[in-house]
């Protein structure tokens, strides 16, 4: 902004945005605080991390991600003397406790499975979300409204209120504990925020394009996808943002309905504290691997996250 | 290049009916201006040429094919729009592709073709630019370029003037026109800007409530409006109306307003006794103390070369156009003479044009 003028109504004073500065950073702060603890106790050992008083400085360790990875016995000193040298340095650690490892821990698959239900579901609802904002947007739908509010309506309640039907349903159609049940899921959830989000982007972008695109001798599916959608992207990403960040985080649901095969990290992670003691260094561990992919996705597409969450406060 | 041919064309939105009955013909190579105020239709009957609305009933023929019911696709048409509808992830050689693309064109002769048509245009320097950084009248040429790229059947423009400024506007017209001139391209063009149609048409279809009031060249428009709405909307001032009552036979020369005898074209038919009302350009007045119309000075408008002055009468105020340098007062008593052979008759009711000896070289007068 070119603006000099001392008393400008629309550039902010110095001041108050230093008074905003201040809030911003003392927010972050009690934000960050958390993370940064978790992420410094997945370096602890575990002796260190429920040390009193709390240990700020230590030798950092990746035990907890040894840990994390692996399942491991409690053998005997002369059994382990009697084993040759170790492989690695989380042999050696493991070693270290009077321990052996068994084999991989159930992380791995557990991690996987987060990525495919979430990016899955995430991607079925934006799909289907953009399909069918475009149809509301751009054609006459009879009783329109009503289905929009109907599509909103399934929003009015938390979703886990219908825990024990699903579950029930679930059980019956063979869909428990299965990737494909948790996809359908959350796509369900997600499916009506996507719809809302996205007509309202849609609703943005002037018909001219597409008409123009189709008086030039495109069908009006080409014309969506070569003019609605590329103007549609930012609207996209945020809806996908909203869509992944629920999908990743979603425990409740994931903790009732899988068990095994499809199990997600949010209900598998607590279970590592049982293994052998409380080690929440391992804990740690996942929580900090299991931060790392929002993490990324977000810090991509922060600016059309902005964007989605100021949509409708601002017009272009 | 292909003529367009309108019959009983007709689109009605639930009640509401956009538009009535319209027949027109656009002859090959043509400018066709469809002028109106806004929500008069124009713009519907536009769309409903481009295969963007479908009409509720009637017939429009593209070169003798009838495309009623055909998508806009297979019309073989290029529109432009009022907000250009340029593609804004796209650069300006893409957008001007666009349509080559979608027939499967190579690349290598989409190439040759745009940067034919952007020589045309004389937009070849901005190729490679991104659409979103271009001033008005070049978006404006982009825009045309996208339409004439394809060398479609016919062109149909949506106000493509109204989101520029005045001094923009004033050049796109003229270079509009020498485009025209240049490609010779059946064109019909939708604007409520008089000044646009008047500079630009071959002719032009004078649209309101729906329905074409008048149908013809702008100067036949403008000297032998068909009905009272025609001439009120076209010109600026627009057509002065005085009021007189009574009887009109076939054959009368003159008529009575406010008591002083008026010359006029001869009529060529028989009105029953109804309210009429006597239409005069403000040009076709002249101040004339001998003249038993009379009114006083109200107020002038000076404009360089001429001054429009606000006259007072009995029956309203009425202005004329006349030469700048008469030096007039405010209040001051004027006789008004009326230029006898460009004089319109109307009906009031109906807002109907009598036929007069001024329509004797139009083989009809079209209204309706």
């Amino acid at each position: 902004m070119s603006l000099t003028t001392a008393h400008s109504v629309v550039a902010p004073s110095s001041n108050s945005k230093r008074i905003a500065g201040v809030l911003v950073v003392g927010y972050a702060l009690i934000s960050i605080v958390p993370l940064l603890w978790i992420f410094a106790t997945s370096f602890k050992t575990p002796p260190d991390s429920i040390a009193y008083p709390p240990k700020i400085v230590f030798q950092p360790s990746i035990e907890g991600y040894c840990n994390l990875f692996t399942t491991r016995t409690r053998q005997t000193p002369e059994y382990i003397n009697s084993l040759g040298p170790a492989t690695g340095f989380c042999d050696e650690t493991v070693r270290k406790r009077n321990m052996v490892i068994a084999g991989p821990s159930n992380f791995l698959p557990r991690f996987v499975n987060s990525l495919i239900i979430a990016f899955g579901s995430t991607f079925c609802a934006v799909f289907l979300g953009t399909l069918s904002a475009y149809g509301f947007s751009r054609f006459k739908v009879p009783l329109a409204d009503d289905l929009l509010f109907f599509i909103l309506s399934t929003r009015f309640m938390p979703p886990i209120a219908v825990a024990i039907p699903i579950y029930l349903m679930y059980r019956e159609l063979g869909l428990s504990d299965t990737a494909l049940g948790m996809i359908l899921l959350y796509t369900a959830v997600n499916v009506s925020l996507a719809v809302w989000l996205l007509k309202g982007f849609i609703d943005e972008i002037p018909r001219e394009y597409e008409e123009a695109a189709m008086i030039d001798g495109y069908t009006r599916l080409q014309a969506f996808w070569r003019t609605v959608l590329p103007q549609a992207t930012t609207g996209i990403a945020a809806t996908a943002i909203f869509c992944l960040i629920f999908a990743w985080n979603e425990y409740a649901f994931a903790a009732l309905l899988t068990s095994g095969t499809a199990q997600t990290a949010p209900p598998f992670i607590p279970t590592i504290i049982g293994e052998g003691g409380q080690d929440w260094p391992a804990v740690a561990a996942g929580t900090t691997i299991f931060l790392v992919p929002i993490l990324v996705f977000t810090i991509l597409l922060r600016k059309q996250l902005l964007r989605g969450i100021t949509f409708g406060a601002v017009r272009k | 290049m292909a003529e367009i041919r309108v019959q009983n064309l007709r689109k009605a939105f639930g009640d509401f009916v956009a538009v009535q009955d319209s027949n027109f013909v656009v002859e090959d190579g043509e400018f066709f201006v469809m002028l109106g105020p806004s929500g008069c239709g124009k713009t519907t009957t536009l769309r409903m040429i481009a295969g963007l609305e479908l009409p509720t009933g009637g017939k429009i023929l593209l070169g003798g094919e009838d495309v009623t019911m055909r998508r806009a696709r297979e019309r073989d048409i290029a529109f432009v729009f009022q907000l250009f509808a340029l593609y804004p992830h796209m650069n300006v050689r893409k957008n001007i592709g666009f349509p080559l693309l979608a027939q499967g064109m190579a690349s290598a002769e989409i190439r040759t073709r745009v940067e034919e048509t952007a020589k045309l245009l004389r937009i070849d320097h901005l190729l490679d630019k991104s659409v979103s950084g271009l001033a008005g009248g070049d978006r404006q040429r982009v825009a045309l370029g996208r339409a004439i790229v394809r060398r479609p059947k016919c062109f149909l423009m949506d106000e493509p003037l109204g989101t520029l400024d005045t001094e923009f506007r004033d050049l796109m017209v003229h270079e509009l026109r020498e485009l025209h001139n240049r490609i010779h391209a059946t064109t019909v063009y939708v604007t409520h800007d008089q000044m646009e149609a008047m500079s630009m048409a071959d002719k032009i279809a004078v649209m309101n409530h729906g329905v074409i009031e008048q149908f013809g060249s702008p100067r036949e428009i403008y000297d032998r409006p068909a009905t009272m709405f025609v001439a009120d909307f076209i010109g600026s001032p627009p057509m002065n109306f005085l009021r007189f009552g009574g009887r009109l036979a076939k054959g009368a020369k003159e008529i009575v307003v406010q008591g002083a005898k008026v010359a006029v074209p001869e009529v060529r038919e028989d009105i029953a006794p109804a309210d009429m009302a006597l239409g005069i350009r403000p040009e076709h007045i002249r101040f004339d103390d001998a003249s038993k119309l009379r009114g006083a000075i109200y107020g002038t408008e000076y404009l360089g070369t001429t001054q429009i002055v606000a006259v007072e009468t009995a029956d309203g105020i009425i202005k004329a156009r006349v030469p700048a340098g008469l030096h007039l007062n405010p209040g001051e008593q004027v006789g008004l003479t009326l230029s006898s052979a460009r004089l319109s008759l109307f009906e009031k009711g109906t807002g109907r044009a009598v036929r007069t000896a001024m329509h004797d070289q139009v083989a009809e007068a079209r209204h309706g």
